[in-house]
């Protein structure tokens, strides 16, 4: 082949603006998240699982800034060293060696037993249902909006079945719905262990407490159930975290916690399902 | 016919083409055809580039007025739907898959070319109705790109649950119909009509690539077949395969019963995971063969680079379900999806170190090419670590459905395939075209992109974890997401950065192919089969006999070689030393 067919002899040699531009990814990288934890960071916490979840995700932060940073290290070290310095230079013939690959096989493979273990341990104490004492509520989602419902005095909640043709499904022949108070508030109690029954009237949507670090879709015909402690009394936002049609952007709501008092005095003071049954039975 | 010749490379399987279309239109040729389903995919990323423009315009200037709340959700379920399934899989294993495995291991042609014809076509064919959807009442599907039911089942749920969503499924359904011709075709092929002396320890990673991604997308793709046709059903024939009862819609009862719509998601995310690796597995070879053949030196580990490929392909298989951790599926099983997901990254790795150690004290040409493959290694680092966090299912409860996600998938899947399919093209343009591209306007482009990509996705990783949720057309009503509005503006700059890059590739693609000087038949001073056929290969790849293979895919830098590089297909007398491989 003739030298002049050699493109290789063509193209850029210099690999110095690529490394500086690889570096300066890993510098900016670093820069910004460092930035933006002072300022964009998860919302203040205000449950007391999302403390082992924001602890995991720091410890996983440092691992992986580490190793985002030795890849791009090396990498703009590589190509500002290595490029081709003309006829003279030779690349070395290395093509595999056993010891160092069995090196970042094993180092990435006990790491991430690490974590793998670490992740489900704490996944499964996220979801081992509190005991009876645990403050129940069913937080529901329609098309574009959130209420509760909350059992009573009987502590219960009336029994859902998908066969009752009614929104949310919830069947009034069972006694235990009696008492039952469905409201456009939902609310909690501080430092109680709330088990939420999350129910939807349509389509898929998604229970999301950014201050809380809690998630769980709420499933079509399904009672899906989410745990959560909260640790902190106020007023926090709930989005809609899955795409449920035109309105999803907008489907904004709000969970109060209070102290368990305050939610005494309120409660009793809405109208349960039987109440509201009564008036129209009346009207008949 | 085809498999009388199956087993005999040197046979042609079919005539010289004669006329007009029969050479480039209905061509049986695989060449032409990969030639065909590269550009296609090419147009068609120009919409979904387009699409993304706007709901980056729509989320940097929310009161812009481009999408309403109702074509935006037809937008970002089309950009998903464009990218992944008419972009990024086409482009890779239509386009790469068809113009290089035959000419990288010696055999004149597919296996089976009628069906490789009819795999393109049925490509085009469903195009047409994806494309329809944004002309029909209600537009294009509203769901995003997944598609669950009842959003997607029942049509009052969205605007574009109406005509718009049978449209998708019937467009989805044909293309995995034409992926399955293509998928069998490449798998007989590799496996069948190998040159003398091609073994597989000799195979360049990219047609390993291809081989494993081919395995995949046969045993995914009939699976969300049948949970597609099984939607189409639930919506127009009254059968609730995913719609339970007592569900209202407005006032109204929505008449299904028995259904369960955590079904789709399962079958749904049985062909969603391989697909991802689907695409990224092409890049990952052909990203190899460019490292290896621009840095003079053999890529290192092959063998553990096709294990590693082996048990990415497996393990894609296992972990489907760390999409679903909090949608309902039982918590102990996100227990085990969590252990199989973090066990991808020891291959991930492996292969990544190896790139660096290709690298390492190499003799480095920074070739338009080798930038994006660098590149490459950079995005797919920045997007795959994310996967860390995403993989623990406990973590995924504050992150699912967020913005960091649409980081993570971005740069570790689109970005990083993105620049697979760049490599390939400034790498192989030669051979298909017979002419060089143009490599400062290919430097503006890489920069551009590189430069971009980092600016648009990175900073997604911020906007997730300060609680920016996605699908959402405005998000005013949130005072902790209005508090990124600046990010949200870099984002949107950075994303048209990329989208400016493109056009000069597109430019320089044109350019080339009329301005481009003259190729000769090895420019790079490859190693590989396709690069001993003449420029452009004839139908039929080679004058004369196929050239037997003698050694692996990769003796660059040889120590008492004359040249820097060996070629599979020169013989040991000539080429004065004996390799290992």
């Amino acid at each position: 082949m003739s030298q002049a067919d050699n493109q290789l002899e063509r193209v850029q040699r210099s690999g110095l603006s690529l490394g500086l531009l690889i570096w300066s990814f890993m510098i900016v990288g670093v820069i910004s998240i460092l930035y933006a934890r002072d300022r964009w960071w998860f919302l203040p916490l205000a449950s007391q699982h999302g403390a082992e979840i924001d602890r995991m995700f720091d410890i996983i932060l440092v691992l992986t800034g580490a190793m985002f940073i030795l890849v791009h290290a090396l990498l703009g070290y590589f190509v500002i060293q290595y490029r081709s310095r003309g006829a003279a230079s030779k690349a070395h013939y290395f093509p595999h060696n056993v010891v160092l690959e069995l090196t970042y096989t094993i180092l990435p493979g006990l790491a991430m037993l690490g974590l793998s273990v670490a992740g489900i341990l704490l996944w499964s104490n996220i979801h081992r249902p509190p005991g009876p004492d645990a403050f129940v509520v069913e937080v529901r989602a329609e098309q574009f909006g959130w209420s509760a419902r909350y059992p009573g005095a009987d502590g219960v909640l009336g029994r859902t079945d998908n066969d009752v043709a009614e929104p949310y499904n919830v069947d009034r022949k069972d006694p235990a719905s009696r008492d039952d108070v469905v409201n456009s508030e939902i609310r909690v109690v501080v430092n109680r262990p709330v088990r939420t029954l999350l129910r939807t009237r349509d389509v898929i949507h998604e229970f999301y407490v950014p201050a809380f670090r809690t998630k769980r879709y709420m499933l079509s015909g399904v009672s899906n159930e989410t745990y959560f402690t909260p640790t902190r009394t106020g007023t926090y936002d709930i989005a809609c975290g899955f795409v449920c049609g035109v309105g999803h952007y907008a489907m904004r709501g709000q969970i109060q916690v209070v102290t368990q008092a305050e939610f005494d005095t309120w409660v009793k003071q809405q109208k349960t399902l039987a109440d509201a049954a009564a008036p129209r039975g009346a009207a008949r | 016919m085809a498999t009388a010749t199956a087993a005999h490379p040197d046979a042609h399987a079919h005539e010289d083409p004669q006329s007009f279309v029969s050479k480039y239109i209905f061509s049986y040729d695989h060449k032409v055809i990969g030639v065909q389903y590269l550009i296609t995919s090419l147009f068609m990323m120009l919409i979904g580039g387009a699409l993304a423009m706007a709901i980056r315009t729509q989320l940097a200037w929310p009161n812009s007025g481009v999408l309403k709340a109702d074509s935006y959700l037809a937008a970002i379920s089309m950009h998903g739907t464009i990218m992944i399934f008419f972009v990024l899989t086409p482009a890779l294993i239509g386009g790469f898959g068809n113009f290089l495995i035959p000419l990288k291991i010696g055999a004149r042609d597919m296996a089976f070319p009628f069906i490789n014809m009819l795999s393109y076509w049925t490509y085009v064919v469903s195009i047409i109705p994806l494309l329809a959807s944004f002309f029909v009442p209600g537009g294009p599907l509203s769901g995003g790109w997944t598609a669950y039911p009842p959003l997607s089942a029942l049509r009052g749920a969205a605007p574009g649950s109406g005509l718009g969503q049978d449209l998708w499924l019937l467009s989805i359904a044909i293309f995995l119909i034409s992926s399955l011709f293509g998928s069998l075709n490449y798998l007989t092929t590799i496996l069948q009509m190998r040159v003398r002396g091609m073994t597989f320890w000799r195979l360049p990673l990219t047609v390993w690539s291809l081989f494993i991604a081919s395995v995949l997308a046969l045993l995914s793709f009939p699976v969300v077949t049948g949970g597609a046709l099984l939607l189409l059903l639930d919506r127009i024939a009254g059968t609730s395969f995913y719609v339970p009862a007592g569900l209202f819609l407005g006032g109204q009862l929505v008449d299904h019963k028995g259904g369960n719509p955590l079904l789709y998601q399962h079958l749904f995310w049985f062909m969603g995971h391989p697909e991802v690796y689907i695409v990224i597995l092409p890049p990952m070879g052909m990203v190899s063969d460019t490292l290896a053949n621009f840095a003079r030196k053999p890529i290192f580990g092959y063998k553990a680079m096709v294990v590693s490929m082996l048990a990415i392909g497996v393990l894609s298989f296992l972990v489907w379900g760390h999409h679903m951790y909090v949608t309902g599926m039982h918590p102990m099983l996100g227990t085990a999806f969590a252990a199989m997901t973090l066990a991808i990254a020891i291959p991930s790795a492996v292969k990544t170190f190896n790139w660096m150690a290709t690298l390492w004290r190499g003799k480095i040409y920074f070739s338009t090419s080798m930038l994006f493959s660098i590149g490459f290694i950079s995005l797919f680092t920045a997007g795959g670590l994310t996967g860390i966090f995403l993989g623990n299912a406990a973590l995924d409860i504050a992150l699912h459905n967020t913005y960091f996600v649409i980081g993570h998938f971005h740069l570790v899947m689109g970005a990083a395939a993105l620049f697979g399919i760049f490599t390939g093209v400034y790498y192989w343009f030669p051979k298909m075209f017979g002419r060089m591209m143009h490599e400062g306007m290919g430097r503006v482009h890489f920069w551009l992109s590189l430069i971009g990509l980092y600016g648009t996705f990175f900073p997604m990783y911020i906007l997730g974890i300060g609680g920016m949720h996605r699908r959402i057309f405005s998000f005013e009503a949130f005072g902790y997401i209005t508090r990124m509005h600046d990010i949200n503006i870099v984002i949107t700059i950075s994303a048209f950065m990329i989208f400016i890059g493109g056009l000069v590739f597109a430019y320089n693609l044109i350019w080339s192919l009329t301005h481009g000087p003259n190729s000769a038949d090895n420019p790079w001073r490859a190693t590989t089969l396709e690069w001993s056929t003449p420029t452009p290969p004839p139908h039929g790849n080679w004058v004369g006999e196929v050239p037997a293979v003698h050694r692996g895919a990769y003796e660059y830098s040889v120590p008492g070689a004359k040249d820097d590089y060996i070629p599979q297909w020169v013989t040991p007398q000539k080429a004065g030393v004996v390799t290992e491989h």
